[in-house]
């Protein structure tokens, strides 16, 4: 039933605004999860630095002994020169592989010495020539986009690229320069008290008719459903499916992404169960070419 | 600084070429481009009928060629580029690093112009397009403050081009699928934002409702009127209160740091609008040359005259203007 080798399982980067206790510990429980591959940093917001760069680097060593392969993943938007220089550092440093998130961090690393990458999926890589060009310039691992249908993913000519797809998450729809959290609380972001910190997996946007449509995360517009593509555990092109860590229930996906990667389940049987790990629903409208909110059922798939 | 305006048919690049534009800049009638609406934008024929017309009179034409194609789609987008190349066009405004990466190959001489879409938003992002496909100016997204366009204008490679006055996008350009979340097409994937075969306007019994693919974006008393349901512009519920989580229905306006941008080394402004009417063209093409001609002529004693406000307010998306994020508490 499950095609070989067994996918891996990655974490995405914690895209909301948890305090440093909490991170440290959620990453000892990582350290002990059957994850294979984690994604570290700060993504969303620069101004939030409850935790250093030295001190992502210590959690990253505690990882790799745990043996884990730890990626560091950098800043979305990039608008400040201070947000450059951070990043720098993060593309010249040798130890851990490097996830860009934006064309300056492909530009950083691949004037870097070890010019390895794995393009984020906030790079716009729409077709094979954009993806060879990549390529030829340090592209390791490709985080497929948002957008991609299964179809247009096998359409590419993927020899030589290790190949991800955000399989459990939110989805990430939109940076602005404005932070909505902070403007949801009549406040600017240069003064923004840090008030996401109020939000550890993200502030509800309903319509006036109490739909989750949205979440917004700081400068980050999120989707209001959970994407679930634990059904791509089948897709020959996939080589890892990448969950994004939330608050609750966090256990519970991994234990079923693993149970059905390695077959004990199906994707179907673990589907019944992960609807209960959102409380705003499931999605997966994108990967079957329809509006990315949808959600087709099993039975219905093409 | 240059002045680039929006041609979205030949009426509005002649409005536009006759109001003083230094720049127009049009796209085809296809998905190869940001504004893909029906009943816009140039056949081959009136393409060349327009490059005439204004490289004639000295002003210049930029062809967009500025949306992402899938694999199979890539020819459709090549021969954009070729077409381009054909009618000789100043420039071409790309996002695609393929697409621009064939324009290099086959086109070597053609100028490449980065797209918003193409979401350069650091010194670092721009100089890597400049270093991999030449490109001889990009056009940054609307997330900036002022001081820090300036920081990018001193480290970038090459001359940088913002938007002056239009429709303003709140997130950054080329990353945002609020749209394809909720339809399945956006900007990238379509070249547009809320098609309107997605849109419903609905009387119930007291209100007007605006929908995008039945999704609410807005509801007003039956008397009042509503805005086009673009999601970022939409009413709903945050924490329990009702408003513009995102943003107003509002247009960008940079006449009062006209000044400013040309100090810090701006190369150009562009206006926004290629779904606009040709009067509507004229009348912004009209009112940003005199303000760009003063504040060149006389950068110290540059004003902001109540005529120009005026005329832009009353052209701008529910009558208001902005900022964004060029000032930083917007931000």
């Amino acid at each position: 039933m499950i095609k070989n080798p067994v996918k891996k399982l990655s974490l995405a980067p914690i895209a909301y605004y948890w305090d440093k206790a909490t991170v440290q510990t959620f990453y000892r429980q990582v350290a002990e999860s059957p994850v294979d591959i984690v994604y570290l940093g700060e993504i969303t917001c620069s101004k939030r630095r409850a935790l250093s760069l030295a001190d992502w680097l210590q959690i990253a060593r505690d990882l790799t002994a745990a043996g884990k392969q730890v990626v560091l993943s950098t800043l979305a938007l990039v608008e400040a020169a201070s947000e450059l220089s951070v990043m720098t550092k993060i593309c010249q440093q040798n130890d851990f592989l490097v996830e860009a998130n934006d064309m300056s961090a492909v530009q950083l690393c691949s004037h870097a010495e070890n010019s390895n990458f794995v393009a984020g999926s906030s790079l716009n890589i729409y077709n094979q020539r954009s993806l060879d060009k990549l390529k030829s310039l340090g592209l390791h691992r490709w985080v497929l986009p948002l957008e991609h249908n299964q179809q247009a993913v096998a359409d590419f000519n993927l020899e030589g690229v290790e190949v991800e797809l955000m399989a459990w998450g939110r989805l990430s729809l939109a940076y602005s320069a404005r932070c909505f959290t902070a403007r949801t609380h009549n406040r600017t972001k240069d003064q923004c008290g840090f008030v996401c910190d109020q939000y550890p997996d993200g502030l509800s946007l309903q319509t006036q008719e109490n739909d989750n449509f949205l979440v917004l995360n700081g400068i980050q517009t999120q989707s209001g459903t959970v994407q679930n593509l634990i059904e791509a555990v089948n897709d020959e092109h996939i080589d890892i499916l990448r969950i994004a860590p939330q608050q609750n229930h966090f256990s519970k996906i991994i234990e079923l992404f693993d149970a059905v990667r390695n077959g004990q389940k199906t994707p179907a049987e673990a589907t019944q169960q992960l609807a209960e790990c959102s409380l705003t629903g499931t999605s997966n409208g994108y990967w079957h070419k329809q509006a990315g909110k949808d959600y087709i059922s099993a039975q219905n798939h093409a | 600084m240059e002045l680039v305006c929006p041609a979205g048919n030949l009426p509005s690049l002649k409005a536009a070429v006759k109001a003083g534009a230094d720049a127009v800049y049009m796209g085809l009638q296809n998905a190869t481009n940001a504004r893909h609406f029906a009943g816009l934008n140039f056949t081959e024929k009136q393409m060349t009928q327009g490059i005439e017309f204004a490289q004639s009179r000295g002003c210049k034409v930029f062809l967009a060629v500025n949306t992402y194609p899938y694999c199979h789609d890539l020819p459709t987008w090549q021969l954009a580029v070729d077409t381009a190349a054909e009618l000789k066009v100043d420039a071409l405004i790309l996002a695609d690093m393929g697409v621009m990466d064939y324009a290099c190959e086959k086109h070597p001489d053609l100028n490449i112009h980065l797209s918003v879409q193409g979401s350069a938003t650091s010194a670092a992002a721009v100089n890597f397009f400049a270093e991999q496909f030449n490109i001889k100016r990009a056009v940054i997204p609307r997330v900036l403050s002022i001081k820090q366009v300036a920081h990018l204008v001193n480290n970038s490679l090459v001359p940088i081009e913002v938007f002056g006055f239009g429709s303003l996008c709140v997130m950054v350009e080329g990353r945002c699928l609020l749209s394809s979340y909720a339809t399945g097409l956006g900007p990238n994937n379509h070249g547009a934002c809320s098609p309107a075969e997605f849109v419903e306007w609905k009387n119930t019994d007291n209100h007007l409702e605006t929908r995008l693919n039945g999704i609410l974006i807005d509801q007003v008393p039956k008397d009042e009127s509503v805005g086009y349901p673009v999601i970022c512009k939409g009413r709903y519920r945050v924490n329990d209160q009702i408003g513009y989580a995102i943003e107003e229905p509002t247009s960008l306006n940079t006449l009062s740091i006209l000044a400013d941008l040309q100090a810090i080394g701006v190369a150009a402004v562009k206006v926004e609008g290629r779904q606009r009417s040709p009067a509507y063209v004229k009348q912004v093409t009209e009112v940003m040359r005199a303000a760009i001609d003063q504040s060149m002529q006389n950068p110290k004693t540059y004003q902001v005259s109540p005529e120009w406000d005026q005329t832009l307010d009353n052209l701008s998306e529910g009558q208001q203007t902005t900022l964004g994020a060029y000032y930083r508490k917007w931000q």
